[in-house]
Protein backbone atom coordinates (compact mmCIF):
# COMPACT_ATOMS: atom_id res chain seq x y z
CA UNK A 1 0.00 0.00 0.00
CA UNK A 2 2.83 2.35 0.79
CA UNK A 3 4.07 2.31 -2.74
CA UNK A 4 0.65 3.09 -4.04
CA UNK A 5 0.20 6.09 -1.77
CA UNK A 6 3.70 7.36 -2.26
CA UNK A 7 3.04 7.73 -5.96
CA UNK A 8 -0.22 9.51 -5.38
CA UNK A 9 1.01 11.78 -2.64
CA UNK A 10 3.63 13.15 -4.97
CA UNK A 11 0.85 14.21 -7.31
CA UNK A 12 -1.81 15.28 -4.90
CA UNK A 13 -2.39 15.34 -1.22
CA UNK A 14 -3.68 11.99 -0.10
CA UNK A 15 -1.85 12.08 3.19
CA UNK A 16 -4.86 11.37 5.35
CA UNK A 17 -5.23 7.95 3.80
CA UNK A 18 -1.66 6.98 4.38
CA UNK A 19 -1.66 5.29 7.74
CA UNK A 20 -5.06 3.72 7.69
CA UNK A 21 -4.95 -0.05 7.53
CA UNK A 22 -6.67 -1.53 4.53
CA UNK A 23 -9.92 -3.31 5.16
CA UNK A 24 -10.94 -6.53 3.42
CA UNK A 25 -13.59 -6.07 0.76
CA UNK A 26 -16.01 -8.57 2.10
CA UNK A 27 -15.79 -10.47 5.34
CA UNK A 28 -14.00 -13.69 4.49
CA UNK A 29 -16.69 -16.32 4.14
CA UNK A 30 -14.11 -18.99 3.64
CA UNK A 31 -15.85 -21.37 5.98
CA UNK A 32 -17.79 -24.38 4.80
CA UNK A 33 -20.82 -25.62 6.61
CA UNK A 34 -21.39 -29.29 5.94
CA UNK A 35 -24.41 -30.00 3.77
CA UNK A 36 -24.85 -26.33 2.91
CA UNK A 37 -24.42 -25.27 -0.70
CA UNK A 38 -24.47 -21.60 -1.65
CA UNK A 39 -26.36 -20.52 -4.77
CA UNK A 40 -28.84 -22.62 -6.71
CA UNK A 41 -28.19 -26.33 -6.31
CA UNK A 42 -31.79 -27.27 -7.06
CA UNK A 43 -33.70 -27.25 -10.32
CA UNK A 44 -37.34 -27.55 -11.29
CA UNK A 45 -36.90 -30.02 -14.12
CA UNK A 46 -34.53 -32.45 -12.45
CA UNK A 47 -33.08 -35.39 -14.32
CA UNK A 48 -31.03 -36.40 -11.34
CA UNK A 49 -32.22 -35.70 -7.84
CA UNK A 50 -29.38 -36.26 -5.42
CA UNK A 51 -29.92 -35.80 -1.70
CA UNK A 52 -27.50 -36.06 1.21
CA UNK A 53 -25.04 -38.07 -0.82
CA UNK A 54 -22.04 -39.46 1.03
CA UNK A 55 -19.25 -41.48 -0.53
CA UNK A 56 -16.84 -43.38 1.66
CA UNK A 57 -13.60 -45.05 0.70
CA UNK A 58 -13.30 -47.29 3.73
CA UNK A 59 -13.27 -44.84 6.63
CA UNK A 60 -12.48 -41.88 4.47
CA UNK A 61 -15.39 -39.60 3.56
CA UNK A 62 -14.73 -38.49 0.01
CA UNK A 63 -18.13 -36.86 -0.47
CA UNK A 64 -19.73 -35.13 2.48
CA UNK A 65 -23.48 -34.70 2.50
CA UNK A 66 -24.05 -33.25 -0.94
CA UNK A 67 -27.48 -32.41 -2.32
CA UNK A 68 -27.88 -31.38 -5.93
CA UNK A 69 -30.31 -31.46 -8.81
CA UNK A 70 -29.12 -31.89 -12.37
CA UNK A 71 -31.68 -30.51 -14.78
CA UNK A 72 -32.82 -32.05 -18.04
CA UNK A 73 -30.74 -30.95 -21.04
CA UNK A 74 -28.41 -28.83 -19.00
CA UNK A 75 -24.65 -28.80 -19.16
CA UNK A 76 -23.34 -28.69 -15.64
CA UNK A 77 -19.63 -28.41 -14.94
CA UNK A 78 -17.96 -29.73 -11.80
CA UNK A 79 -14.85 -27.80 -10.87
CA UNK A 80 -12.53 -27.78 -7.89
CA UNK A 81 -8.96 -28.53 -6.84
CA UNK A 82 -7.53 -32.04 -7.16
CA UNK A 83 -8.96 -34.44 -4.64
CA UNK A 84 -12.08 -32.36 -4.00
CA UNK A 85 -14.37 -35.24 -4.92
CA UNK A 86 -15.74 -34.00 -8.22
CA UNK A 87 -14.79 -37.15 -10.18
CA UNK A 88 -15.95 -39.41 -7.34
CA UNK A 89 -19.30 -37.65 -7.37
CA UNK A 90 -19.56 -37.89 -11.13
CA UNK A 91 -18.88 -41.62 -11.00
CA UNK A 92 -21.79 -42.09 -8.58
CA UNK A 93 -24.14 -41.06 -11.34
CA UNK A 94 -23.70 -44.26 -13.33
CA UNK A 95 -22.37 -46.41 -10.50
CA UNK A 96 -18.83 -46.52 -11.79
CA UNK A 97 -17.73 -46.60 -8.16
CA UNK A 98 -19.26 -50.06 -7.80
CA UNK A 99 -16.07 -51.60 -9.09
CA UNK A 100 -14.13 -50.22 -6.13
CA UNK A 101 -14.54 -52.66 -3.25
CA UNK A 102 -13.99 -50.30 -0.34
CA UNK A 103 -16.23 -47.63 -1.81
CA UNK A 104 -19.72 -47.19 -0.45
CA UNK A 105 -22.36 -44.67 -1.48
CA UNK A 106 -25.05 -43.37 0.90
CA UNK A 107 -27.96 -41.04 0.52
CA UNK A 108 -30.69 -40.75 -2.05
CA UNK A 109 -29.67 -40.75 -5.71
CA UNK A 110 -32.53 -40.75 -8.17
CA UNK A 111 -32.64 -40.73 -11.93
CA UNK A 112 -36.09 -39.67 -13.06
CA UNK A 113 -37.52 -40.63 -9.71
CA UNK A 114 -35.92 -44.10 -9.67
CA UNK A 115 -33.31 -45.12 -7.16
CA UNK A 116 -29.93 -45.47 -8.85
CA UNK A 117 -28.63 -47.78 -6.14
CA UNK A 118 -31.60 -50.10 -6.02
CA UNK A 119 -30.02 -53.59 -5.71
CA UNK A 120 -32.45 -54.85 -8.34
CA UNK A 121 -31.35 -52.28 -10.85
CA UNK A 122 -29.58 -53.52 -13.97
CA UNK A 123 -26.28 -51.64 -14.01
CA UNK A 124 -25.62 -52.37 -17.66
CA UNK A 125 -28.95 -50.83 -18.60
CA UNK A 126 -28.19 -47.86 -16.33
CA UNK A 127 -24.87 -47.26 -18.05
CA UNK A 128 -26.59 -47.33 -21.41
CA UNK A 129 -28.83 -44.53 -20.16
CA UNK A 130 -25.99 -42.69 -18.48
CA UNK A 131 -22.98 -42.88 -20.77
CA UNK A 132 -19.47 -41.86 -19.94
CA UNK A 133 -16.47 -40.36 -21.68
CA UNK A 134 -13.14 -40.57 -19.93
CA UNK A 135 -10.09 -38.38 -19.62
CA UNK A 136 -7.99 -40.40 -22.03
CA UNK A 137 -9.61 -41.63 -25.21
CA UNK A 138 -10.00 -45.39 -24.81
CA UNK A 139 -11.21 -46.84 -28.08
CA UNK A 140 -11.38 -50.61 -28.38
CA UNK A 141 -8.54 -52.00 -30.47
CA UNK A 142 -10.98 -52.63 -33.27
CA UNK A 143 -12.19 -50.82 -36.35
CA UNK A 144 -13.85 -47.42 -36.17
CA UNK A 145 -17.13 -49.01 -37.19
CA UNK A 146 -16.94 -51.73 -34.54
CA UNK A 147 -16.19 -49.20 -31.80
CA UNK A 148 -19.47 -47.45 -32.42
CA UNK A 149 -21.48 -50.56 -33.32
CA UNK A 150 -20.48 -52.51 -30.23
CA UNK A 151 -22.88 -50.86 -27.77
CA UNK A 152 -25.99 -50.89 -29.94
CA UNK A 153 -25.29 -54.51 -30.79
CA UNK A 154 -25.00 -55.80 -27.23
CA UNK A 155 -27.99 -53.73 -26.15
CA UNK A 156 -29.99 -55.15 -29.05
CA UNK A 157 -30.76 -51.75 -30.50
CA UNK A 158 -30.42 -52.89 -34.12
CA UNK A 159 -31.87 -55.96 -35.71
CA UNK A 160 -30.48 -55.58 -39.16
CA UNK A 161 -27.11 -54.60 -40.52
CA UNK A 162 -28.66 -51.57 -42.24
CA UNK A 163 -30.07 -50.34 -38.89
CA UNK A 164 -26.67 -50.68 -37.33
CA UNK A 165 -25.11 -48.82 -40.24
CA UNK A 166 -27.56 -45.99 -39.64
CA UNK A 167 -26.78 -45.82 -35.95
CA UNK A 168 -23.04 -45.76 -36.64
CA UNK A 169 -23.40 -43.03 -39.23
CA UNK A 170 -25.71 -40.93 -37.05
CA UNK A 171 -23.51 -41.24 -34.01
CA UNK A 172 -20.41 -40.33 -35.96
CA UNK A 173 -22.23 -37.39 -37.49
CA UNK A 174 -23.37 -36.15 -34.10
CA UNK A 175 -19.83 -36.46 -32.85
CA UNK A 176 -18.67 -34.38 -35.81
CA UNK A 177 -16.47 -37.19 -37.03
CA UNK A 178 -18.36 -38.63 -40.00
CA UNK A 179 -16.76 -36.52 -42.71
CA UNK A 180 -13.30 -37.39 -41.46
CA UNK A 181 -13.76 -41.15 -41.21
CA UNK A 182 -16.56 -42.16 -43.60
CA UNK A 183 -14.07 -43.59 -46.09
CA UNK A 184 -12.14 -45.61 -43.58
CA UNK A 185 -14.67 -47.12 -41.23
CA UNK A 186 -12.76 -50.38 -41.29
CA UNK A 187 -9.49 -48.78 -40.28
CA UNK A 188 -8.35 -49.46 -36.75
CA UNK A 189 -9.48 -46.84 -34.23
CA UNK A 190 -6.16 -46.67 -32.45
CA UNK A 191 -4.59 -45.21 -35.57
CA UNK A 192 -6.64 -42.03 -35.27
CA UNK A 193 -5.40 -38.79 -33.73
CA UNK A 194 -6.11 -38.15 -30.04
CA UNK A 195 -8.85 -35.65 -30.78
CA UNK A 196 -10.50 -38.02 -33.25
CA UNK A 197 -10.26 -40.88 -30.78
CA UNK A 198 -11.98 -38.79 -28.13
CA UNK A 199 -14.76 -37.83 -30.49
CA UNK A 200 -15.04 -41.50 -31.42
CA UNK A 201 -15.50 -42.31 -27.74
CA UNK A 202 -18.23 -39.68 -27.61
CA UNK A 203 -19.82 -41.25 -30.70
CA UNK A 204 -19.60 -44.62 -28.98
CA UNK A 205 -21.24 -43.21 -25.87
CA UNK A 206 -24.13 -41.65 -27.76
CA UNK A 207 -24.64 -44.67 -30.08
CA UNK A 208 -26.72 -46.38 -27.40
CA UNK A 209 -29.02 -43.31 -27.18
CA UNK A 210 -28.20 -42.35 -23.61
CA UNK A 211 -30.13 -39.68 -21.74
CA UNK A 212 -27.09 -38.41 -19.93
CA UNK A 213 -23.44 -38.18 -20.92
CA UNK A 214 -20.89 -37.93 -18.14
CA UNK A 215 -17.54 -36.51 -19.15
CA UNK A 216 -14.52 -36.82 -16.92
CA UNK A 217 -12.00 -34.23 -18.12
CA UNK A 218 -12.72 -35.09 -21.75
CA UNK A 219 -10.26 -32.58 -23.17
CA UNK A 220 -7.31 -32.79 -20.85
CA UNK A 221 -5.35 -34.95 -23.28
CA UNK A 222 -6.30 -32.94 -26.37
CA UNK A 223 -4.74 -30.04 -28.24
CA UNK A 224 -6.61 -26.71 -28.46
CA UNK A 225 -8.17 -27.39 -31.85
CA UNK A 226 -9.43 -30.83 -30.84
CA UNK A 227 -10.63 -29.27 -27.57
CA UNK A 228 -12.56 -26.62 -29.47
CA UNK A 229 -14.21 -29.34 -31.55
CA UNK A 230 -15.24 -31.32 -28.49
CA UNK A 231 -16.59 -28.17 -26.84
CA UNK A 232 -18.57 -27.37 -29.96
CA UNK A 233 -19.90 -30.89 -29.81
CA UNK A 234 -20.94 -30.48 -26.18
CA UNK A 235 -22.97 -27.42 -27.13
CA UNK A 236 -24.74 -29.36 -29.88
CA UNK A 237 -25.31 -32.44 -27.77
CA UNK A 238 -26.87 -30.41 -24.98
CA UNK A 239 -29.93 -29.97 -27.16
CA UNK A 240 -30.79 -33.63 -26.71
CA UNK A 241 -28.75 -34.85 -23.76
CA UNK A 242 -28.00 -33.89 -20.20
CA UNK A 243 -24.27 -33.41 -19.85
CA UNK A 244 -22.21 -33.48 -16.69
CA UNK A 245 -18.60 -32.50 -17.23
CA UNK A 246 -15.70 -32.58 -14.82
CA UNK A 247 -12.97 -30.24 -15.94
CA UNK A 248 -9.73 -28.82 -14.66
CA UNK A 249 -9.96 -26.01 -17.13
CA UNK A 250 -12.01 -23.23 -15.60
CA UNK A 251 -12.14 -21.48 -18.94
CA UNK A 252 -13.69 -24.60 -20.39
CA UNK A 253 -16.31 -24.71 -17.65
CA UNK A 254 -17.02 -21.05 -18.37
CA UNK A 255 -17.36 -21.72 -22.08
CA UNK A 256 -19.48 -24.84 -22.20
CA UNK A 257 -21.66 -25.08 -19.11
CA UNK A 258 -24.95 -23.55 -18.03
CA UNK A 259 -24.34 -24.11 -14.35
CA UNK A 260 -21.09 -24.59 -12.49
CA UNK A 261 -20.65 -26.53 -9.27
CA UNK A 262 -17.63 -25.85 -7.11
CA UNK A 263 -16.36 -28.74 -4.97
CA UNK A 264 -13.94 -28.36 -2.09
CA UNK A 265 -12.60 -31.16 0.15
CA UNK A 266 -15.65 -33.32 -0.48
CA UNK A 267 -18.15 -30.49 0.04
CA UNK A 268 -20.28 -28.89 -2.61
CA UNK A 269 -19.56 -25.26 -1.83
CA UNK A 270 -21.43 -23.37 -4.50
CA UNK A 271 -23.65 -24.07 -7.48
CA UNK A 272 -24.69 -21.16 -9.62
CA UNK A 273 -25.34 -19.97 -13.09
CA UNK A 274 -21.99 -20.19 -14.86
CA UNK A 275 -22.10 -16.50 -15.80
CA UNK A 276 -22.49 -15.61 -12.16
CA UNK A 277 -19.77 -17.96 -10.95
CA UNK A 278 -17.20 -16.42 -13.26
CA UNK A 279 -18.14 -12.77 -12.75
CA UNK A 280 -19.24 -12.56 -9.13
CA UNK A 281 -19.32 -15.84 -7.26
CA UNK A 282 -21.10 -15.91 -3.92
CA UNK A 283 -18.68 -17.95 -1.88
CA UNK A 284 -15.24 -16.74 -0.91
CA UNK A 285 -13.68 -20.14 -1.66
CA UNK A 286 -15.15 -20.26 -5.16
CA UNK A 287 -13.78 -16.79 -5.74
CA UNK A 288 -10.33 -17.76 -4.51
CA UNK A 289 -10.26 -20.86 -6.67
CA UNK A 290 -11.43 -19.38 -9.94
CA UNK A 291 -9.20 -16.33 -9.62
CA UNK A 292 -6.18 -18.51 -8.97
CA UNK A 293 -5.60 -17.50 -5.36
CA UNK A 294 -5.46 -20.90 -3.82
CA UNK A 295 -2.78 -22.09 -1.48
CA UNK B 1 8.35 -1.56 -1.59
CA UNK B 2 8.00 -2.63 2.02
CA UNK B 3 7.36 -6.16 3.24
CA UNK B 4 3.73 -5.26 3.68
CA UNK B 5 1.35 -6.95 1.30
CA UNK B 6 -0.15 -4.25 -0.81
CA UNK B 7 -2.80 -6.34 -2.44
CA UNK B 8 -6.08 -5.97 -0.66
CA UNK B 9 -7.45 -8.94 -2.51
CA UNK B 10 -4.89 -11.43 -1.28
CA UNK B 11 -2.25 -13.22 -3.26
CA UNK B 12 -2.52 -15.20 -6.45
CA UNK B 13 -0.57 -18.35 -6.99
CA UNK B 14 1.09 -16.46 -9.83
CA UNK B 15 3.24 -13.66 -8.43
CA UNK B 16 3.51 -12.16 -11.85
CA UNK B 17 -0.27 -11.87 -12.11
CA UNK B 18 -0.31 -10.28 -8.66
CA UNK B 19 2.20 -7.68 -9.63
CA UNK B 20 0.44 -6.98 -12.92
CA UNK B 21 -2.82 -6.24 -11.13
CA UNK B 22 -1.04 -4.14 -8.52
CA UNK B 23 0.74 -2.23 -11.22
CA UNK B 24 -2.60 -1.52 -12.86
CA UNK B 25 -4.01 -0.18 -9.59
CA UNK B 26 -0.95 1.89 -8.85
CA UNK B 27 -0.84 3.42 -12.30
CA UNK B 28 -4.54 4.18 -12.14
CA UNK B 29 -4.11 5.98 -8.83
CA UNK B 30 -1.17 7.84 -10.28
CA UNK B 31 -3.33 9.02 -13.15
CA UNK B 32 -6.03 9.92 -10.65
CA UNK B 33 -3.61 12.01 -8.62
CA UNK B 34 -2.49 13.71 -11.79
CA UNK B 35 -5.92 14.84 -12.94
CA UNK B 36 -6.86 15.81 -9.41
CA UNK B 37 -3.87 18.14 -9.33
CA UNK B 38 -4.75 19.35 -12.81
CA UNK B 39 -8.24 20.45 -11.77
CA UNK B 40 -6.89 22.05 -8.61
CA UNK B 41 -4.32 24.05 -10.58
CA UNK B 42 -6.81 25.03 -13.26
CA UNK B 43 -9.13 26.53 -10.65
CA UNK B 44 -6.23 28.20 -8.89
CA UNK B 45 -5.02 29.73 -12.13
CA UNK B 46 -8.49 31.13 -12.69
CA UNK B 47 -8.95 32.61 -9.25
CA UNK B 48 -5.41 34.03 -9.09
CA UNK B 49 -5.55 35.15 -12.74
CA UNK B 50 -2.31 33.25 -13.17
CA UNK B 51 -1.82 32.85 -16.94
CA UNK B 52 1.42 30.95 -16.54
CA UNK B 53 -0.14 28.32 -14.30
CA UNK B 54 -3.12 28.05 -16.66
CA UNK B 55 -0.80 27.33 -19.57
CA UNK B 56 1.11 24.77 -17.53
CA UNK B 57 -2.13 23.03 -16.58
CA UNK B 58 -3.25 22.94 -20.15
CA UNK B 59 -0.06 21.21 -21.25
CA UNK B 60 -0.31 18.64 -18.47
CA UNK B 61 -3.10 17.04 -20.43
CA UNK B 62 -0.63 15.34 -22.77
CA UNK B 63 0.85 13.38 -19.87
CA UNK B 64 -2.61 12.30 -18.76
CA UNK B 65 -3.44 11.13 -22.26
CA UNK B 66 -0.24 9.13 -22.35
CA UNK B 67 -1.09 7.40 -19.09
CA UNK B 68 -4.57 6.67 -20.37
CA UNK B 69 -3.15 4.78 -23.32
CA UNK B 70 -0.61 2.94 -21.17
CA UNK B 71 -3.30 1.84 -18.72
CA UNK B 72 -5.60 0.65 -21.49
CA UNK B 73 -2.79 -1.35 -22.97
CA UNK B 74 -1.89 -2.89 -19.63
CA UNK B 75 -5.53 -3.87 -19.04
CA UNK B 76 -5.78 -5.40 -22.52
CA UNK B 77 -2.64 -7.43 -21.93
CA UNK B 78 -3.93 -8.74 -18.61
CA UNK B 79 -7.12 -9.91 -20.29
CA UNK B 80 -5.17 -11.54 -23.10
CA UNK B 81 -2.61 -13.22 -20.88
CA UNK B 82 -4.50 -14.07 -17.73
CA UNK B 83 -8.17 -14.34 -18.62
CA UNK B 84 -9.09 -12.83 -15.28
CA UNK B 85 -12.31 -13.91 -13.59
CA UNK B 86 -14.58 -12.65 -10.82
CA UNK B 87 -13.08 -9.77 -8.78
CA UNK B 88 -9.98 -9.64 -10.98
CA UNK B 89 -12.16 -9.35 -14.06
CA UNK B 90 -14.27 -6.67 -12.39
CA UNK B 91 -11.14 -4.77 -11.44
CA UNK B 92 -9.75 -4.80 -14.98
CA UNK B 93 -13.06 -3.91 -16.61
CA UNK B 94 -13.65 -1.11 -14.09
CA UNK B 95 -10.20 0.31 -14.58
CA UNK B 96 -10.76 0.47 -18.33
CA UNK B 97 -13.95 2.43 -17.76
CA UNK B 98 -12.62 4.64 -14.99
CA UNK B 99 -9.56 5.56 -17.02
CA UNK B 100 -11.91 7.05 -19.59
CA UNK B 101 -13.55 9.07 -16.83
CA UNK B 102 -10.22 10.33 -15.56
CA UNK B 103 -9.20 11.33 -19.02
CA UNK B 104 -12.40 13.33 -19.37
CA UNK B 105 -11.71 15.00 -16.04
CA UNK B 106 -8.36 15.98 -17.49
CA UNK B 107 -10.18 17.47 -20.48
CA UNK B 108 -12.44 19.48 -18.19
CA UNK B 109 -9.38 20.80 -16.35
CA UNK B 110 -7.93 21.80 -19.70
CA UNK B 111 -11.16 23.59 -20.54
CA UNK B 112 -11.05 25.50 -17.25
CA UNK B 113 -7.42 26.42 -17.84
CA UNK B 114 -8.28 27.79 -21.29
CA UNK B 115 -11.12 29.87 -19.87
CA UNK B 116 -8.79 31.05 -17.11
CA UNK B 117 -6.36 32.25 -19.77
CA UNK B 118 -9.12 34.08 -21.61
CA UNK B 119 -10.46 35.68 -18.45
CA UNK B 120 -7.03 36.75 -17.26
CA UNK B 121 -6.42 38.46 -20.61
CA UNK B 122 -9.69 40.37 -20.30
CA UNK B 123 -8.64 41.40 -16.81
CA UNK B 124 -11.95 42.57 -15.37
CA UNK B 125 -13.23 42.32 -11.82
CA UNK B 126 -14.04 38.74 -10.84
CA UNK B 127 -17.67 37.67 -10.90
CA UNK B 128 -18.94 34.33 -9.66
CA UNK B 129 -15.54 33.26 -8.35
CA UNK B 130 -16.96 32.54 -4.92
CA UNK B 131 -19.27 30.00 -6.54
CA UNK B 132 -16.42 28.56 -8.60
CA UNK B 133 -14.30 28.12 -5.51
CA UNK B 134 -17.14 26.56 -3.61
CA UNK B 135 -18.10 24.03 -6.28
CA UNK B 136 -14.49 23.24 -7.10
CA UNK B 137 -13.80 22.38 -3.48
CA UNK B 138 -16.80 20.13 -3.46
CA UNK B 139 -16.04 18.23 -6.67
CA UNK B 140 -12.35 17.92 -5.87
CA UNK B 141 -13.33 16.38 -2.61
CA UNK B 142 -15.56 13.93 -4.46
CA UNK B 143 -12.84 13.07 -6.94
CA UNK B 144 -10.35 12.55 -4.15
CA UNK B 145 -12.77 10.36 -2.24
CA UNK B 146 -13.62 8.31 -5.31
CA UNK B 147 -9.93 7.50 -5.80
CA UNK B 148 -9.63 6.80 -2.12
CA UNK B 149 -12.64 4.47 -2.28
CA UNK B 150 -10.94 2.70 -5.19
CA UNK B 151 -7.67 2.31 -3.30
CA UNK B 152 -9.45 0.94 -0.23
CA UNK B 153 -12.19 -0.92 -2.12
CA UNK B 154 -14.63 0.94 0.09
CA UNK B 155 -18.14 0.70 -1.36
CA UNK B 156 -19.66 2.66 1.54
CA UNK B 157 -17.48 5.65 0.76
CA UNK B 158 -18.32 5.23 -2.93
CA UNK B 159 -22.02 5.33 -2.14
CA UNK B 160 -21.50 8.60 -0.28
CA UNK B 161 -20.05 10.11 -3.46
CA UNK B 162 -23.08 9.03 -5.45
CA UNK B 163 -25.22 10.94 -2.96
CA UNK B 164 -22.99 14.02 -3.11
CA UNK B 165 -23.48 14.31 -6.84
CA UNK B 166 -27.04 15.54 -6.42
CA UNK B 167 -25.87 18.33 -4.14
CA UNK B 168 -23.29 19.45 -6.68
CA UNK B 169 -26.04 19.65 -9.28
CA UNK B 170 -28.06 21.87 -6.93
CA UNK B 171 -25.07 24.07 -6.24
CA UNK B 172 -24.47 24.40 -9.96
CA UNK B 173 -28.07 25.49 -10.54
CA UNK B 174 -27.81 28.06 -7.75
CA UNK B 175 -24.51 29.41 -9.10
CA UNK B 176 -25.97 29.67 -12.60
CA UNK B 177 -28.83 31.74 -11.22
CA UNK B 178 -26.40 34.06 -9.47
CA UNK B 179 -24.46 34.57 -12.68
CA UNK B 180 -27.70 35.25 -14.49
CA UNK B 181 -28.45 38.12 -12.12
CA UNK B 182 -25.00 39.59 -12.80
CA UNK B 183 -25.73 39.43 -16.50
CA UNK B 184 -29.09 41.11 -16.06
CA UNK B 185 -27.57 43.85 -13.92
CA UNK B 186 -25.18 44.94 -16.62
CA UNK B 187 -24.99 43.43 -20.07
CA UNK B 188 -21.28 44.17 -20.30
CA UNK B 189 -20.91 41.28 -17.85
CA UNK B 190 -22.41 38.78 -20.25
CA UNK B 191 -19.33 37.57 -22.08
CA UNK B 192 -17.38 37.21 -18.90
CA UNK B 193 -20.19 35.52 -17.03
CA UNK B 194 -20.61 33.05 -19.87
CA UNK B 195 -16.97 32.06 -19.46
CA UNK B 196 -17.42 31.56 -15.75
CA UNK B 197 -20.53 29.56 -16.50
CA UNK B 198 -18.34 27.35 -18.70
CA UNK B 199 -16.01 26.82 -15.77
CA UNK B 200 -18.91 25.88 -13.51
CA UNK B 201 -20.24 23.50 -16.10
CA UNK B 202 -16.81 21.84 -16.39
CA UNK B 203 -16.63 21.47 -12.62
CA UNK B 204 -20.07 19.98 -12.50
CA UNK B 205 -18.91 17.43 -15.08
CA UNK B 206 -15.90 16.58 -12.90
CA UNK B 207 -18.40 15.72 -10.18
CA UNK B 208 -20.25 13.46 -12.62
CA UNK B 209 -17.05 11.63 -13.48
CA UNK B 210 -16.19 11.19 -9.81
CA UNK B 211 -19.65 9.72 -9.42
CA UNK B 212 -19.00 7.31 -12.33
CA UNK B 213 -15.78 6.20 -10.68
CA UNK B 214 -17.67 5.63 -7.44
CA UNK B 215 -20.22 3.49 -9.28
CA UNK B 216 -17.42 1.41 -10.72
CA UNK B 217 -15.91 0.94 -7.27
CA UNK B 218 -19.25 -0.42 -6.07
CA UNK B 219 -19.28 -2.77 -9.06
CA UNK B 220 -15.76 -3.94 -8.26
CA UNK B 221 -16.53 -4.58 -4.62
CA UNK B 222 -20.12 -5.80 -4.69
CA UNK B 223 -20.32 -7.28 -8.18
CA UNK B 224 -23.49 -5.29 -8.91
CA UNK B 225 -23.87 -2.66 -11.58
CA UNK B 226 -25.37 0.43 -9.91
CA UNK B 227 -25.31 2.71 -12.93
CA UNK B 228 -28.70 4.22 -13.73
CA UNK B 229 -29.92 2.86 -10.43
CA UNK B 230 -31.69 4.97 -7.80
CA UNK B 231 -29.47 5.73 -4.82
CA UNK B 232 -31.87 3.86 -2.52
CA UNK B 233 -31.27 0.65 -4.45
CA UNK B 234 -27.53 1.18 -4.50
CA UNK B 235 -27.79 1.66 -0.75
CA UNK B 236 -29.40 -1.76 -0.39
CA UNK B 237 -26.67 -3.37 -2.49
CA UNK B 238 -23.88 -1.78 -0.50
CA UNK B 239 -25.62 -2.33 2.81
CA UNK B 240 -26.54 -5.94 2.09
Amino acid sequence: MNTMNATVTSEADMSETENTPLPETKPAEATIEEGVTVGQPFADDAKFQLRNVEVLYGENRAIKNISLDIARNEVIAFIGPSGCGKSTFLRCLNRMNDSIDICSVKGSLQLEGQDLYDPKRDVVELRARVGMVFQKPNPFPKSIYENVAYGPRIHGLANRKSDLDDIVENSLRKAGLWEEVKDRLDATATGMSGGQQQRLCIARAIAVSPEVVLMDEPCSALDPIATAKVEELIAELSESYTIVIVTHSMQQAARVSHRTAYFHLGHLVEVNDTNKVFTSPEHELTESYITGRFG
Amino acid sequence: MTDQKDDVYGDHISHKFNSELNELKTEFLKMGGMVEAQVEQAVKSLIDSDAELAEKTRLKDKEVDKLEKALDEEATLIIARRQPTARDLRLVISVIKMVADLERVGDEAKKIAKLALKLSEEGQAPRGYVEVRHISEHVLHMLHDSLDAFARLDSVQALQIMKEDKRVDEEYQAAARTLLTFMMEDNRNISRCMSVMGVLRALERVGDHACNIAENVIFMVEGEDVRHTPVEEAEKIVGG
